[in-house]
C-alpha cells in the first residue's frame, strides 16, 4: 500500500485502529422559549467544557508539550470560543429551532464546505480543523461534561485511522507511538504537521485500503517514500530494519542537534546558513536548521531559457525566495554566468580560458542595462526582509566602485518610479580571486561584507583547472598558500570591523571547521543537508582549542602534514 | 479611527498560527479592529473569518482600528505586521 510520506523515518510495529463514527443529526424541532434556552445553555456549557480541557493539557507540564503543539492548542481556544461560529449555532437554536446538536453540526459542514472549495492547498486542509472543532463541541453537547482520559499505548504502536485530528493528537498519547498512518489528509494536513514535529514516521492519503487493516497486525511504514507493508514477509522486515537502524543513526544526529543553538562549547555563537537557487530550497534550510541564506545564486533564473528574465520576473523570484526566509537574513549573489555557466541567448564568445575571461561582474559592469534591471529588482525583494546584495569575482576596488555607482543609479530610479525598495540594502563581494584576498585590506573599506569562495580562490590561487581530471590531486584548499589567504581574509575583515562569511566548499568541510573557527570565522553558509554535520562539530568545540589548532596548523609547510594533523585532532 | 495597510511577510501566508496570534492580540484591546482584503472586511475578533479571507503571501490588507485605545493597538498591530509576523 502506497500513500505520501509526510515524515521521515522507518517505523516497525503493531497496528492501533481507530475508527471513528460520524456525528448524526436527531431532527427534534424545538417546541418552546423553555427548550431554546436549554439548548442554548447545553451549547454555552459545551464550549465552556471544552475550553477547560484544553486549558487543562496545556497547563500540563508532565505532557512536555513543544512550541508546535501549545500553537496548536492555542488555535483551537481561538475557533472553539469563535464569536461568528456562536453567532451562527445560537442563530439555528433561536430561529430554525434546532437542537444544539443539530445546529452544531449544520454550521460545521457550512464551514467545512467553505474551506474545501478553495484554491489554495494549505487552506483546504483547514477543513479538517473545523470538522474537528465541531466534532469536539459536540462531544461534549452529547455528553455534558465528562472529559476523556487520554488513551496510552503499548510501545512501539502504529496508529491506524481515517484522519488524525488535533482533537487526537490532545487525547493520545502519541509519546508512546513509533509512526501512524493514514486514509486521509495532504501534506499540509494537521497529521503530518504533527508528526515532521514530533519526529515520528508517518503517511497520510494511503486510500481506503487502509481502514482494512486489522488491530495488531505487524506493520512497517516508511516516511519517506510513503510505502506501508501489512504482514510483511521475514526479508521485507529485515531489510527495513537495517533501514531503520541506519535512518535512526543520522536522524539521532540531526535531532539532537536540531534545536541546539550552534554555540561552542565556551559561548561563541556562529551562524550556519545555506546556499540556495531558489524559494523552494527553503524547506531544506530550515529543516536542518540553518538560520538564513548566505548564498543565493540567481543563475537558476537565467538557465533554460529564451530571454532574459525582465525587471517583473526577476523581482517576484527574489521576492518568494526573500519571503520564504521568513525574516531571516538572504543574501543575493548578482548574477555568475560566463566561465562553466553558459546562457543559450547570450552570445558568448569561445575563449581559450573562460574561467580567466568574460564573467561575473565582468559582463554585469560591462552590460549596464542588465546589471540594473537585476539590481533593481533585488532592491525591490529587499524591502520584504532581511537582504545583502553580494557582487561575484571581484579583484580590485575599481569594480566595487562601478558597481556601488550602477546600484546607486538603481535606487535613483526606483525612487523616481516611487518604488518601494530597501534603500539601506548591505553590499558586500565573493573574496574568490587572490588579488582580492590578498588586499582584503584595502577592499574592506568599500563594503559591509566579505563572503570567502574557495572554490574559484583555491582554483585560482593554485593554478589548478578543477574540472582536469589529470591535475585533481592539486586542486586543495588545505595548501598552505590557500589557508593564508582565508586567514588574512578574516583577519582584515576583523581588523576593519566588517562581517565576515564562507560560501564555498570548504565551510561544509568538518575537516576544515575547527581551523576556521580558530582563524576567526563566524559564519558558515553551505548545503542545507550538511548543517547538521558541521553544527556538530562546533558544539563540540571551544574557541581556544580552535585557535591553538589554528596556531599549529598555519606553522605547518604542507597540506599533507596539515590534514594529517587535522584528522588526528578534529575528527 | 486608524486605518493602515500592510503587506504580508510570512511565507505561508496569515495561517492558523498567524492569525491566532493575531486575534490574541486583539483582544487585548478594547478597539474595534477590522481586517480588510479586496472588499471583504471582517472583525478581527473571529479566526474563522479571518481564515475565510484567505490571505496569501504578498498580498496586502487593510486594518481599521476604532475605539479609545486605538492609538495603542496600532503600535501593537504595526509590530506585528512589520516584525512579528516574518518569524511566523
Amino acid at each position: 500500500m502506497k500513500g505520501i510520506g509526510v515524515s521521515p523515518g522507518i517505523a516497525v510495529g503493531r497496528a492501533f485502529v481507530i475508527k471513528k463514527s460520524a456525528p448524526a443529526t436527531n431532527g427534534i424541532v424545538l417546541q418552546s422559549k423553555e427548550e431554546i434556552a436549554a439548548e442554548t445553555e447545553r451549547f454555552n456549557t459545551a464550549v465552556l467544557n471544552a475550553l477547560a480541557e484544553i486549558e487543562a493539557i496545556k497547563n500540563s507540564s508532565q505532557l512536555m508539550l513543544n512550541d508546535d503543539e501549545i500553537g496548536i492548542l492555542e488555535t483551537q481556544v481561538e475557533l472553539i470560543n469563535d464569536p461568528q461560529i456562536r453567532e451562527d449555532v445560537l442563530a439555528k437554536i433561536e430561529t430554525e429551532y434546532n437542537t444544539a446538536n443539530d445546529a452544531m453540526i449544520a454550521v460545521t459542514a457550512g464551514i467545512v464546505a467553505l474551506f474545501e472549495s478553495m484554491d489554495d492547498e494549505y487552506m483546504r486542509a483547514r477543513s479538517a480543523d473545523f470538522q474537528d472543532i465541531g466534532n469536539r463541541i459536540l462531544k461534549y453537547i452529547n455528553r455534558n461534561g465528562e472529559t476523556n482520559n487520554r488513551s496510552s499505548f503499548a510501545p512501539d504502536t502504529i496508529i491506524i485511522a481515517d484522519d488524525l485530528t488535533p482533537s487526537d493528537t490532545i487525547t493520545l498519547d502519541l509519546n508512546l507511538v513509533t509512526g501512524f498512518a493514514t486514509q486521509a489528509g495532504s501534506k499540509t494536513s494537521h497529521a503530518a504537521i504533527i508528526a515532521k514535529s514530533k519526529g515520528l514516521p508517518a503517511v497520510v492519503a494511503c486510500g481506503d485500503e487502509l481502514m482494512n487493516i486489522n488491530h495488531n497486525d505487524f506493520i512497517i511504514l516508511d516516511g519517506l517514500s510513503g510505502f506501508v507493508y501489512v504482514n510483511p514477509d521475514e526479508a521485507t522486515i529485515r531489510k527495513y530494519s537495517a533501514k531503520s537502524a541506519s535512518f535512526r543513526q543520522q536522524a539521532d544526529l540531526y535531532r539532537n542537534v536540531k534545536h541546539l543553538p550552534a554555540i561552542t562549547a565556551d559561548g561563541t555563537q556562529i551562524k550556519l546558513l545555506a546556499n540556495i537557487s531558489s524559494a523552494d530550497d527553503m524547506d531544506m534550510v530550515f529543516d536542518n536548521s540553518g538560520e538564513g541564506v548566505g548564498l543565493f545564486r540567481t543563475e537558476m533564473l537565467f538557465m533554460d531559457r529564451d530571454t532574459f528574465p525582465d525587471e517583473e520576473e526577476q523581482f517576484e523570484f527574489y521576492k518568494k525566495a526573500v519571503i520564504s526566509a521568513a525574516g531571516y537574513p538572504v543574501t543575493i549573489r548578482t548574477i555568475d554566468i560566463g566561465g562553466d555557466k553558459h546562457l543559450p541567448y547570450f552570445n558568448l564568445p569561445a575563449e581559450l580560458n573562460p574561467f580567466l575571461g568574460y564573467r561575473a561582474i565582468r559582463i554585469s559592469l560591462d552590460q549596464e542595462a542588465l546589471f540594473l534591471l537585476q539590481l533593481k529588482a533585488i532592491l525591490r525583494a529587499a524591502a520584504f526582509g532581511e537582504v545583502s546584495i553580494m557582487f561575484p569575482m571581484i579583484s580590485n576596488i575599481k569594480e566595487i566602485r562601478d558597481a556601488k555607482a550602477i546600484l546607486e543609479k538603481a535606487k535613483k530610479e526606483l525612487i523616481a518610479a516611487g518604488t518601494a525598495f530597501d534603500a539601506n540594502i548591505k553590499v558586500g563581494i565573493m573574496v574568490e580571486i587572490p588579488s582580492a584576498a590578498i588586499t582584503a585590506d584595502i577592499l574592506a573599506k568599500e563594503v559591509d561584507f566579505f563572503s570567502i569562495g574557495t572554490n574559484d580562490l583555491c582554483q585560482y590561487t593554485l593554478a589548478v583547472d578543477r574540472m582536469n581530471e589529470k591535475i585533481n590531486h592539486l586542486y586543495d584548499p588545505f595548501n598552505p598558500g590557500v589557508l593564508r589567504l582565508i586567514h588574512n581574509v578574516i583577519e582584515q575583515g576583523r581588523l576593519h570591523n566588517i562581517h565576515v562569511g564562507m560560501c564555498g566548499e570548504m565551510a561544509s568541510d568538518s575537516l576544515a571547521t575547527l581551523l576556521l573557527l580558530g582563524m576567526g570565522l563566524q559564519e558558515f553558509s553551505m548545503s542545507a543537508a550538511s548543517i547538521p554535520t558541521i553544527k556538530n562539530s562546533i558544539i563540540n568545540t571551544n574557541i581556544a582549542r580552535a585557535k591553538q589548532i589554528c596556531a599549529d596548523v598555519m606553522k605547518m609547510e604542507s597540506s599533507e602534514s596539515i590534514t594529517a594533523y587535522l584528522k588526528e585532532t578534529t575528527l | 479611527m486608524i486605518t493602515k495597510g500592510y503587506t504580508i511577510t510570512s511565507a505561508q501566508g496569515m495561517h492558523a498560527r498567524p492569525a491566532t496570534q493575531l486575534v490574541k492580540l486583539a483582544k487585548e484591546f478594547s478597539a474595534t479592529i477590522s481586517i480588510k482584503k479586496g472588499d471583504k472586511t471582517v472583525k478581527m475578533n473571529s479566526l474563522l473569518n479571518i481564515l475565510l479571507l484567505s490571505i496569501k503571501s504578498g498580498e496586502t490588507v487593510a486594518l481599521i482600528i476604532d475605539g479609545a485605545d486605538e492609538v495603542s493597538a496600532a503600535v501593537a498591530i504595526d509590530i506585528f505586521f512589520t516584525d512579528t509576523l516574518k518569524h511566523l
